[in-house]
């Protein structure tokens, strides 16, 4: 089912309207390589956190193609999407991020609890010590912050604890939706690079996506999602 | 589980939706428990009797007064018309009743010693005495369990009867004590709760009474004076009728119910039994109605409980979308979460209705004349309880359908 020659994102000829409303979304072609950390910009309202669900294989675009790792989203059924998306995918967002009734570990380790592959992937087999590693190596490491219950954590290490989630058992593909809008300036560019330092390490493809392009120049790629949108039209 | 850390994440409104779930199911099993008691109660009251027979008047009437000691006869059966059917060759054995007195609150019956020969309840279970014996003397009286108990008494106690019904009577029939000279064990029937003495006792202390009044001076008789007197009494309020065979029963019923020279009534135990079971019966359904209302009402306080966590909970269900959980389960987590609720809340109310049983127990006895036994639960309680965590189950599809629904069209949109 995965390719491994293919790109890690490919959008073809895509076209999103939600019930009853315009077409939100054209775009001609994306693509993301593997190992590729993109850095996506586009206003809120532009229809980002649209394109993020076709990737994720949540909404399901009237037309085109969302491929990831050579498979396209469209041929598989509702719940091979999902465990595609659970083996497959990393997804951080802007805040809140984390179940408050679980642990720190819990948190970190529940998408163990959904993939079996991303189980499998973690050396061990033991996602709780997978899962202390990964904030180890985020600058989570002091064991009485891991015993406080979630929602007594700051915004920076909640966003770490979902780092960390999101890289759990390696997925190919990671995905932040705006995750250091809530962060101020200095921790943001400390929180990006622990995160890509992990990316780097384990081949991760990164799609960043914000409104702020203050942090673009840590990336491979700047693309604008108006460019994206705009072309198409123009080019057909 | 996810179902589980969730409510105990949310655990003040769980255990609330518990706790009125528990209730619910404590009353419903509690009323269950109680019809279950009163119908036996009720059904082993009198057995072993194929007639009552008494002045004319109700057929319910007539049970209550000679069985149960509630209410008044309101005409008496003259000893003659008594002997008469009693020396009838179809008739085996009679029990004559006589009432109209009490002791503390406790109804005295006049009857003689075939009583504690023939009658029977429970199927065949014949009154047994705990200690002392049958009347031997004039003066003796034989209480049931329930007397004994609570007044205290024993063998040899001096009783004075007081005239009339009632609770606080200012008449008493104090110049002729008796002795208590037997004490029955426990029937868990009205018995328990009857003072027996002598037909011809009764006789004695009326002999100088006339009109609710006692005579004053010198026509009052002593009780000694009273052993010499002719002690057969005028009238009699009922009797209980054994048959020497069953099939004659209804003849005979006939026969007492047409006999011309006094107004009779017959009636068979077993089929008025029934028509008051039947009348009860519909407060009992009743309350068995409200009970399953109440139920209903907890487990709808529960479906509100999980549709308004829904909205709070979107997040939730995106971040477990986001790692790859199908809508599925998330539908599957929310009727766990239902069924979890309900399941526990079964399991305390069961706790809460037996604990508030053996508590009540020695009240409902003592106050009430209840005699409940808690027992285990029967399959029908079972069954009943099984389709508590049913219904719940089927009412947790609907949050659940919602939250499916939700998770489809917020995909992983974490709406705050």
């Amino acid at each position: 089912m995965v390719d491994p020659a293919s790109p890690a994102i490919e959008v073809e000829d895509l076209q999103y309207a939600w019930p009853g409303k315009p077409v939100l979304l054209r775009i001609n072609q994306f693509r993301v390589a593997r190992g590729e950390r993109v850095f996506l910009r586009g206003p809120s309202g532009s229809g980002k956190s649209t394109l993020l669900g076709l990737i994720g294989g949540v909404l399901t675009a009237q037309r085109g193609h969302v491929r990831l790792l050579g498979t396209d989203l469209a041929v598989l059924g509702a719940g091979a999407r999902d465990r595609f998306r659970g083996d497959h995918l990393g997804f951080i967002f802007q805040m809140f991020n984390l179940l408050p009734y679980l642990d720190v570990l819990d948190n970190v380790a529940l998408p163990t609890r959904f993939s079996r592959a991303r189980r499998e992937r973690i050396e061990g087999g033991d996602p709780r010590a997978e899962g202390r590693r990964l904030l180890s190596a985020l600058g989570l490491a002091d064991p009485a912050l891991l015993a406080s219950p979630v929602n007594e954590l700051s915004i920076g290490q909640q966003q770490r604890v979902a780092a960390a989630r999101a890289l759990l058992g390696s997925p190919e593909i990671l995905i932040a939706d705006e995750p250091t809008s809530a962060l101020d300036h200095d921790s943001r560019e400390d929180f990006l690079k622990l995160v890509m330092a992990e990316c780097a390490e384990r081949g991760t493809t990164l799609l960043f996506v914000s409104h702020d392009t203050s942090l673009g120049g840590l990336f491979d790629r700047v693309v604008s999602l108006d460019e994206l949108q705009r072309s198409p039209a123009e080019a057909a | 589980m996810l179902a589980l850390r969730s409510l105990r994440n949310r655990r003040t409104t769980a255990l609330l939706t518990l706790s009125a779930i528990a209730i619910s199911v404590a009353l419903l099993l509690g009323v269950q428990k109680m019809r279950t008691a009163a119908r036996d109660g009720f059904a082993n009251t009198v057995s072993g009797v194929d007639l009552i027979v008494g002045a004319r008047s109700g057929q319910l009437n007539l049970l209550l007064y000679s069985v149960f000691r509630v209410g008044d006869a309101t005409a008496n059966v003259s000893w003659s018309s008594y002997q008469k059917i009693a020396n009838h060759p179809d008739v085996a054995w009679t029990i004559p009743i006589s009432l109209g007195d009490s002791h503390r609150g406790f109804r005295v019956m006049g009857t003689n010693n075939d009583y504690f020969e023939h009658y029977r309840f429970a199927g065949d279970r014949s009154i047994r005495f705990t200690s002392g014996q049958r009347f031997a003397d004039l003066y003796d009286a034989v209480i049931g369990a329930d007397v004994a108990r609570q007044l205290g008494y024993k063998l040899g106690d001096k009783v004075v009867i007081s005239h009339g019904l009632g609770n606080v009577s200012f008449a008493h029939h104090d110049d002729k004590p008796f002795r208590i000279a037997g004490i029955l064990e426990r029937t868990g029937t009205p018995v328990d709760r009857t003072v027996h003495v002598s037909l011809e006792a009764i006789t004695a202390i009326h002999l100088d009474w006339g009109g609710g009044m006692q005579a004053q001076g010198d026509a009052r008789i002593s009780a000694e004076q009273a052993r010499a007197q002719n002690l057969t009494p005028e009238s009699i309020t009922a009797f209980m009728v054994g048959m020497r065979m069953k099939v004659m029963t209804f003849t005979m019923q006939r026969a007492i119910n047409e006999y011309r020279l006094e107004p009779l009534l017959a009636i068979i135990p077993g089929v008025a039994l029934t028509q008051l079971w039947n009348l009860v019966g519909i407060a009992d359904t009743a309350l068995m109605i409200v009970a399953a209302f109440v139920v209903l009402a907890g487990l709808l306080g529960m479906l509100t409980a999980i549709l308004t966590s829904l909205n709070e909970r979107r997040r939730e269900m995106a971040i477990l979308r986001s790692v790859g959980a199908q809508p599925r389960h998330v539908f599957t987590m929310l009727i766990a979460e239902a069924g979890l609720l309900a399941t526990a809340g079964v399991l305390a109310g069961v706790a809460l209705c037996y604990g508030l049983l053996y508590a009540a127990k020695p009240l409902l006895e003592s106050r009430f004349g209840i005699f409940l036994d808690p027992g285990g639960l029967t399959g029908y309680d079972v069954g009943l309880l099984a389709s508590i965590v049913f219904a719940a189950l089927l009412m947790g599809a609907v949050p659940a359908w919602r939250a499916y629904r939700n998770t489809l069209s917020d995909g992983l949109t974490i709406r705050v």
